[in-house]
């Protein structure tokens, strides 16, 4: 052997792994340190400081507005877990689902028969909620096992998915006689069951109704940030490393020592677990539930939202997908009949000109130019 | 033996990519998987790792059976792999492609510590933001090595490592090889170039029609004189 002078150094030690043992990190420290990383955008004082300003902006808003309107907002507030999670199924992933509405229309009807039967008293509602997003992700291990490790790649996943979600919009609207009833729950057909309770939070001296209304609102804030940044610390995890690369190469990934189908099924199931709390919430939130939420145009919008939004990273996921909502109820509020339509042309349009995602689109345009900025000065 | 099969076979409709394949890699050993277009040396190298599964036969990883076991799993046993046609995640960053190597085998260990390392040995010092996709090609090749080596593999198998490299880049190639020999890693590569083969292999195994025609050291081999005549036989085509 000759000549070791050029690179490839090869020159370094006995071994390429570094055995010296890591510095032993706080975990709490560690997931903290999750909540910036390559798989997601927004860094550094700016980022961390809009998103305060944001947040801010969101806890006074109620100060200015009547509750009805708050009770409003809150209604966009319920969408977001389910786009959230299908940005971690399709965007991280790889695998589009095309139905997260059944995860949604199992819980949030779960919700119903379960409150009808047994009430609201002792914080049961809270308990109804987790049954039914724990229900939601049962349903999610069950379809996710029978798909990936049963080889269903690419777009069969978003004919199955759908299939599922139309097959439980046709069973629910054909349950209007008597006899489909669960307890004291009956299911009602196409008109849907209501009259159960909203959310409550035991409480001395008398348990918080969350009816649609300022304190519902805090609630979904809350919650709502604390899943974006649960998942901002995930997917900067290594599991979160471990989805790109199965969106990117997946048989690389296997021969990386990954178990894909594991990996994938962990995906879809926790996506399908947060489109069952928008379910539940959704419920929670009007006090019904028809079948059209499990329809074919209610399964297309979470897509349109997270494919405007960006569905390569949460932040962009969550703001288009506030936007979008925003925008179809505006669009359906001042009468035009035509607002499924406008979102069908605003995702032909996103296809076209920003297929990452119009969104993400302009997130990393003002990242590219606050960076030259940056370097300039 | 660190691998051994036994009595492979592997058919594909009417075709035999493996016909009773008895091979067998010694630890510490360079071994060369060398055979006209079509012996069945992809194939034997997919049965390795378990993107085949054999009709009939075994394969042993460390004298345990993994003939059953889904690549994944071989993989975490300590074998390693680098494809043909750069298996890298080009729209993600040299380091992130590290990392997702890495980061489920240094439990206890400084994964920022081997990644220096790594980019040290495969000559990609300061280019660990780029997107690999944007490397050039030899790169992508040693970046692939790079993600094979920082998890210390006991067998590190390659399927034409030096497609498609400059002479230059081959030797260079040939030196990371080397080193790693050096330092414990068994290997295992399929390969077109002779003058690679004479350059790392201590002995060759050469494939004809799904069989082993012939076993032996570099210096064996080129004298055998069955094997020129495949060669020059598959030439013709």
């Amino acid at each position: 052997m000759t000549g070791r002078e050029a690179h490839p150094d090869v020159s370094r030690g006995p071994s390429l792994i570094d055995a010296t043992p890591k510095q032993q990190r706080n975990t709490l420290a560690l997931w903290l340190s999750r909540l910036e990383g390559p798989q997601t955008m927004g860094r550094g004082k700016g980022f961390w400081l809009t998103l305060a300003l944001a947040v801010l902006a969101a806890v006074i808003y109620p100060l200015f507005v009547d509750g009805w309107t708050v009770g409003n907002t809150a209604y966009f507030l319920v969408w977001t877990f389910m786009a959230m999670g299908l940005g971690v199924i399709w965007g991280y992933a790889g695998s589009l689902s095309f139905g997260q509405t059944a995860f949604f229309g199992l819980a949030g009807y779960g919700y119903g028969v379960l409150t009808l039967n047994f009430g609201a008293a002792y914080g049961f509602t809270l308990l109804a909620l987790l049954l039914s997003v724990g229900l939601a992700a049962l349903l999610a291990v069950v379809l996710g096992y029978f798909m990936f490790y049963g080889r269903v790649q690419g777009v069969f996943i978003g004919i199955v998915t759908l299939s599922v979600t139309l097959v439980f919009q046709a069973f629910m609207a054909q349950t209007a006689g008597p006899e489909w009833a669960i307890g004291a729950a009956r299911l009602n057909g196409f008109n849907g069951m209501s009259g159960m309770p909203p959310l409550t939070i035991p409480w001395p001296g008398g348990d918080v109704l969350l009816y649609a209304d300022i304190a519902l609102y805090y609630v979904l804030l809350g919650l709502m940030l604390v899943v974006y940044l649960g998942l901002r610390m995930l997917l900067n995890a290594p599991f979160g490393n471990v989805l790109v690369a199965i969106r990117e190469n997946p048989e690389r990934a296997e021969m990386l020592g990954y178990d894909v189908r594991r990996y994938q099924l962990l995906g879809f199931v926790l996506g399908g677990a947060l489109a069952g709390l928008s379910g539940v919430l959704y419920t929670a939130w009007g006090q019904y539930i028809t079948p059209s939420s499990m329809s074919i145009t209610a399964a297309a919008l979470p897509v349109i939202w997270v494919a405007f939004g960006g569905r390569k990273d949460v932040t962009a996921t969550l703001i288009g997908t506030l936007v979008m909502i925003f925008l179809y109820q505006w669009l359906t509020i001042y009468g035009s009949q035509y607002a499924i339509v406008v979102m069908g042309v605003i995702l032909v349009l996103t296809v076209l000109f920003a297929p990452e995602g119009i969104v993400l689109s302009l997130m990393r345009w003002i990242s590219a130019r606050l960076t030259s900025a940056g370097g300039r000065s | 033996m660190i691998l051994q099969t036994k009595g492979l076979n592997k058919r594909f409709g009417g075709v035999h990519v493996a016909r009773n394949i008895d091979f067998g890699i010694e630890p510490g050993e360079i071994h060369c998987l060398i055979g006209p277009n079509g012996a069945g040396k992809s194939s034997l190298f997919r049965l390795i790792l378990g993107a085949h599964r054999p009709d009939s036969g075994s394969i042993l990883f460390k004298d345990e059976d993994v003939t059953r076991l889904p690549s994944f799993a071989r993989i975490r046993k300590g074998m390693s792999v680098k494809f043909q046609v750069p298996g890298i995640f080009k729209d993600l960053s040299v380091r992130q492609n590290l990392v997702i190597s890495f980061q489920h085998h240094l439990h206890g260990h400084d994964l920022e510590a081997t990644i220096q390392r790594v980019l040290a040995f495969a000559g990609l010092e300061g280019l660990e933001e780029k997107a690999a996709g944007t490397l050039s090609h030899g790169r992508q090749q040693w970046l692939e090595i790079g993600m094979a080596v920082g998890v210390e593999p006991q067998l590190l198998l390659l399927d034409e490592p030096t497609a498609g490299m400059s002479p230059e880049e081959t030797r260079q190639t040939g030196e990371m090889l080397r080193t790693l020999n050096a330092q414990g890693v068994t290997i295992l590569a399929v390969e077109h170039d002779m003058s690679f083969v004479q350059q790392i292999a201590d002995r060759v195994t050469v494939l004809h029609f799904g069989e082993i025609f012939a076993q032996g050291s570099v210096q064996e081999i080129i004298s055998h004189p069955g094997v020129a005549d495949i060669y020059l036989g598959a030439s013709d085509e």
